[in-house]
This record gives C-alpha cells, sequence and structure tokens, in this order.
C-alpha cells in the first residue's frame, strides 16, 4: 500500500485523484455509484457571483473520442450555492473545492470573497479559460495581462489555495502559467477545454447554437499531457493535471510528466465510476514498481 | 431512486424493421424498480464515433422474465452497434433515469387516458399502458407513423388497450398526423401523455390545452451525462429557466414548458 497523499500548497488531498468542475456537478450526483469521500477532491460546477442561465441548446456534441460543450457557466450563482448546496456537501470527508468564473474582475472578487469565508472550501479554482462565454472567462485567460489582472485581484481578498485554471487556446501556455505565479497563485491547473466546433452537414448549420464550444475526452489528452510537461519545467508552483484522463495509465503520465494531482472529467460521463478505479490503479502501480509514495512519480519522467 | 450500473445480459435482439430492433436485456440480480417514463444510458464500446452512452427509454420491464426491453431506432453508429449485439452478450447499463410519468391515483375518478406516439416516441407508452392497465385504467392508444411497416408492437399495444392509428401515406389508419384523427373529436379524455418528435408533441399539448386536458411530454434531448452533472440536455421553462431534462424530466408536465408560451 503505497502513500496517496499530496499536498497542493496548504490543501492536503488524501490521494491525487480529483475531478473535473462541470463534470461532477456538486459530487453528490454520483453518490449512488461511488464512494465520494475516497476521492481526493472534487472540484465543483463553475459558479459566478450572479446565477447565469447559460447557453441555449444544444450545448453538446459527441466527437470522435470526445466532446464539444458550450453550456456556458450555467449555475444559480454564489447566494444559492452558499444557501442551499454548500450545507448539503460541507460535511463531505473529501475536499470540496469550488471553481469560480466571472464576466469582469469585480465579479471575479465578489465570488471569491463570498467563497472565502465558507469554512469546509479550502480551495478555489479561478476559471479564467470558460471558452462559452461572451465577456470574462476565456477573455482573461488568454493573455498574460488578463491572467495576472484576475489573479492579483482575487488574491488579495482569497487567503486560501488559490488554483488558477489554464486555457489551452494560447501559443504558449508556460507564460500565462508564468504569470500566474508572479501574482501569487498556490498552483494551476491545465487544462480547460479546446476551442473547436462541429457542423451538421444535411442542415448545413453548426450543431451547438454557440457555432463554437470546449473539446473534451480522449482526443485532448496528448495535448494536455504536452502542456503539463511544459509548464512543469516552467514554474515552481505544484500543477493539476487534466485533459482526457480515462484510466489510471493516463493518469500516471500526467504524474510523470509534472502533474502533482489530476482531475477526471469528461470520462465520468462514460464511466461514474473511473475515479475509483484510477485510485485504486494508481496505488497498485506503485506497488508493483516500488514507490513508497505516489508523489515519487511528479515529474520523474526519464527523458 | 437509486440508480444501478449493470453489466447486462442480452436474452433477444430482434430487428423488427429495417431501422428499429428491440432489444431484451436480463441480469442475475432483481432488476430494480423502474417506472415508465423514465431512461437507461447504454455504454457503446470500441469505437471511437461512440464516446458517450446512449440514452434510451424504457419499452418495457417484464418481470416475469426480469428482462428490460429497448426499442432502438438506428440512427447512427451507436444505435447500429446495439442492432448487432447477439444473446449471450454483456452490455453494460445505467440506469433507472429520469422521472417517469405521473400515474393517476388509484382513487381517481379520472378513468380515460390517451397516449400518443409518434416514431420511435411509442417505446415508452407500452410501459406506461401496461401499468395503467394494471392499475385498473383503461389506456387508449394513438400512434402515428409514416407508414403501416413502421408500426412498431401493434400487437402488444392492441393487448392493452384500444388502439387507433394515423399514417402520414394513408397505408392503414386514418390517413395525416396524430392530431387530425377523429378519436379526438369522438371522445374526451382526461388525461394525455405523449412522447415522439417535438413538433407532434406540442401539436398534442396544443391540443390537450384546448380542451383543458392535462398532458405529460417525454423529451429526447441530446445529452451526456444523463445525471444532471453536464448541463447539456436542457429545456426553457415557462418562466425562461434551463434545466436537465436527464434529471427534471424526460416527462414534463406542459404547464412546466414554455413551448405554448
Amino acid at each position: 500500500m503505497a502513500k496517496l497523499n499530496v499536498n497542493i500548497g496548504d490543501l492536503h488531498l488524501k490521494n491525487p485523484v480529483m475531478t473535473a468542475s462541470g463534470t461532477f456537478g456538486y459530487g453528490t450526483e454520483y453518490a449512488d455509484f461511488i464512494d465520494i469521500e475516497r476521492l481526493g477532491g472534487i472540484f465543483v460546477k463553475g459558479t459566478t457571483h450572479e446565477l447565469r442561465e447559460g447557453n441555449n441548446y444544444p450545448r453538446m456534441a459527441e466527437t470522435p473520442s470526445g466532446m464539444l460543450n458550450a453550456v456556458g457557466l450555467q449555475n444559480k450563482g454564489a447566494d444559492y450555492f452558499i444557501e442551499h448546496i454548500y450545507p448539503e456537501i460541507k460535511d463531505l470527508d473529501t475536499n470540496m473545492i469550488v471553481n469560480v468564473s466571472g464576466s469582469s474582475v469585480d465579479s471575479y472578487v465578489a465570488c471569491a470573497e463570498k467563497i472565502a469565508g465558507l469554512q469546509n472550501i479550502p480551495a478555489i479554482e479561478l476559471n479564467i479559460s470558460c471558452p462559452n462565454v461572451k465577456q470574462g472567462g476565456m477573455a482573461f485567460g488568454v493573455t498574460c495581462a488578463g491572467a495576472s489582472e484576475v489573479v492579483r485581484a482575487v488574491r488579495k481578498v482569497y487567503p486560501k489555495t488559490l488554483i488558477v485554471k489554464l486555457s489551452p487556446n494560447v501559443t504558449d501556455i508556460t507564460e500565462i502559467a508564468r504569470a500566474v505565479e508572479a501574482e501569487g497563485a498556490d498552483s494551476v491547473s491545465l487544462i480547460n477545454t479546446l476551442l473547436g466546433m462541429a457542423i451538421d452537414v444535411e442542415k448545413r448549420k453548426p450543431v451547438l447554437s454557440t457555432v463554437t464550444g470546449g473539446l473534451s475526452g480522449p482526443c485532448v489528452k496528448p495535448v494536455a499531457l504536452r502542456m503539463v510537461w511544459q509548464t512543469f519545467k516552467a514554474v515552481q508552483i505544484p500543477i493539476i493535471g487534466l485533459g482526457g484522463i480515462a484510466s489510471w495509465q493516463d493518469a500516471v503520465e500526467f504524474l510523470l510528466a509534472g502533474a502533482t494531482a489530476i482531475q477526471i472529467g469528461t470520462y465520468n460521463f462514460v464511466d461514474p465510476t473511473i475515479s475509483i478505479q484510477v485510485i485504486d490503479g494508481l496505488n497498485a502501480y506503485c506497488d508493483r514498481h516500488g514507490f513508497q509514495s505516489v508523489d515519487q512519480l511528479v515529474g520523474a519522467l526519464d527523458c | 431512486m437509486k440508480k444501478y450500473i449493470l453489466d447486462m445480459k442480452v436474452t433477444e435482439n430482434n430487428r423488427l424493421h429495417p431501422n428499429y430492433c428491440l432489444l431484451k436485456l436480463t441480469t442475475d440480480e432483481l432488476l430494480p424498480e423502474m417506472l415508465p417514463g423514465q431512461f437507461v444510458e447504454v455504454r457503446v464500446d470500441n469505437s471511437p464515433t461512440t464516446f458517450l452512452r446512449r440514452p434510451i427509454s424504457i419499452n418495457f420491464v417484464d418481470r416475469n422474465k426480469n428482462e428490460l426491453w429497448l426499442l432502438v431506432q438506428l440512427i447512427g453508429d451507436g444505435t447500429r452497434k446495439m442492432a448487432t449485439y447477439r444473446p449471450g452478450e454483456t452490455v453494460n447499463v445505467m440506469l433507472p433515469l429520469g422521472n417517469g410519468f405521473t400515474m393517476p391515483d388509484k382513487q381517481s375518478n379520472k378513468k380515460k387516458f390517451l397516449l400518443v406516439g409518434g416514431g420511435v416516441g411509442t417505446a415508452p407508452l407500452l410501459y406506461m399502458g401496461w401499468c395503467l392497465k394494471k392499475e385498473g385504467f383503461e389506456p387508449y392508444f394513438l400512434l402515428g407513423a409514416r407508414s403501416e411497416a413502421d408500426l412498431m408492437q401493434l400487437d402488444a399495444f392492441k393487448q392493452l388497450g384500444a388502439v387507433f392509428i394515423t399514417t402520414e401515406d394513408g397505408s392503414t389508419g386514418e390517413s395525416g398526423y396524430v392530431t387530425n384523427h377523429s378519436v379526438l373529436k369522438n371522445e374526451s379524455f382526461d388525461f394525455i401523455y405523449t412522447c415522439g418528435p417535438k413538433p407532434m408533441m406540442v401539436a398534442v399539448a396544443r391540443f390537450a390545452a384546448a380542451n383543458s386536458i392535462a398532458c405529460e411530454v417525454s423529451l429526447e434531448n441530446t445529452m451526456a451525462c444523463g445525471i444532471g452533472a453536464c448541463l447539456c440536455c436542457v429545456e426553457k421553462t415557462k418562466e425562461n429557466h434551463n434545466v436537465c431534462v436527464c434529471t427534471e424530466g424526460p416527462v414534463f408536465n406542459i404547464d412546466k414548458l414554455s413551448w405554448l408560451n
């Protein structure tokens, strides 16, 4: 039995396997299928200061080994989360991490401030990489100046572990990672979805109401892995890797490339039990290869 | 209701039509409770184009044989793959998902229930009709299809109640769409349940509203997770809010939706 616990800043994880925002609801949706308290953490659905209805249907297109989504941060707002959802999840024995999004620097700050007051939320993931909203979201995450501005402002009001979720839709993700590290981010998570589109040839129309959407699933894994590896060489803060993880082998790849922890996203839809299989698989891998602790794998790529 | 992920065994797979198969699945354990109108998500492996599970409505639950029936319309790679399953093969299924049709109160003085189906939308009405009959109610079925050959499971429907038919080409029953059928003028109904193409359900809902008949519609929006996590399958409510078809539906009272706004 290997030691599976890892740390992200002050955040202690019982194991490096977490579930990605927007794919796991508030965790309770999966409670019939798995013991969600076995997870290292759960990143809950993207939360904004005000209620958001999200984009019009259709919001989803299946693509080879993946899917496009254009949900557009549908959520009932921070106050609703605090009043109605937080009481239901606050006593779960895992890290409940809120993914915070906004349409302006002020709205990011307002949301982060509210979530900071919740005792049992030990961290936030600042989403500067959502490709499906017209204002804010990815607009902040594709330039160093924009990323710096929002992280600087949120850092001032958020004292706990601040994770910044990066967009892959940039020329050089390491520049953005360095910029947010310089503003005091405790960790970066990458990657958010890749901007893509799908066309219905019979109707000669886009499949998604928004024309473009975010691509996720196993098809993006090689891109995500490459970006984690590049970022690992560029920053000192711990990296949370995600993008197409569908097996324990995928998780090991991300750890070897430099991720301290990982998130499982889209594959939860295909196999709601995958996260537990990955925890068990990681443990067996460590035992088989003689690693006493899973953190010995981090960045251990031999190249 | 508790949801399960089961490895189920194919007992039969009958190609009823070039575009439909009736897939029957069983398990060693007793099947959990399932309500008419609920659906399942079937995992279809071994192809990059069938990444997500396929949401399929529950066609029937045969308690004597411990069988779940799925009437599958062959639309794309996933459903075409399902048509190739042979008896003995294992299929991974998540169930039961969503909310079913509202069953009338046993003491209800409402007696006449009309179940209106079009195309593959007839699928959940078989189990609903069976459940109504079992509870002592009288289901009437109004089924629409392009032509006679496209009407599925007619004999099974006829064992449960009166069946009225429309076909677009007039090859059997009355010619035209379900909402043109004379039974709607000649009989009065207490409740209408409908499932089929959206334009058909909208027309049925308009008829119901015009005649002050309660009406439930069953939707088939494209979806990913099936359990309310991804928020992809949304439909607009009357108040213009987006709600998940997989968890708030797939069955909705038409009063909840924006269709007749």
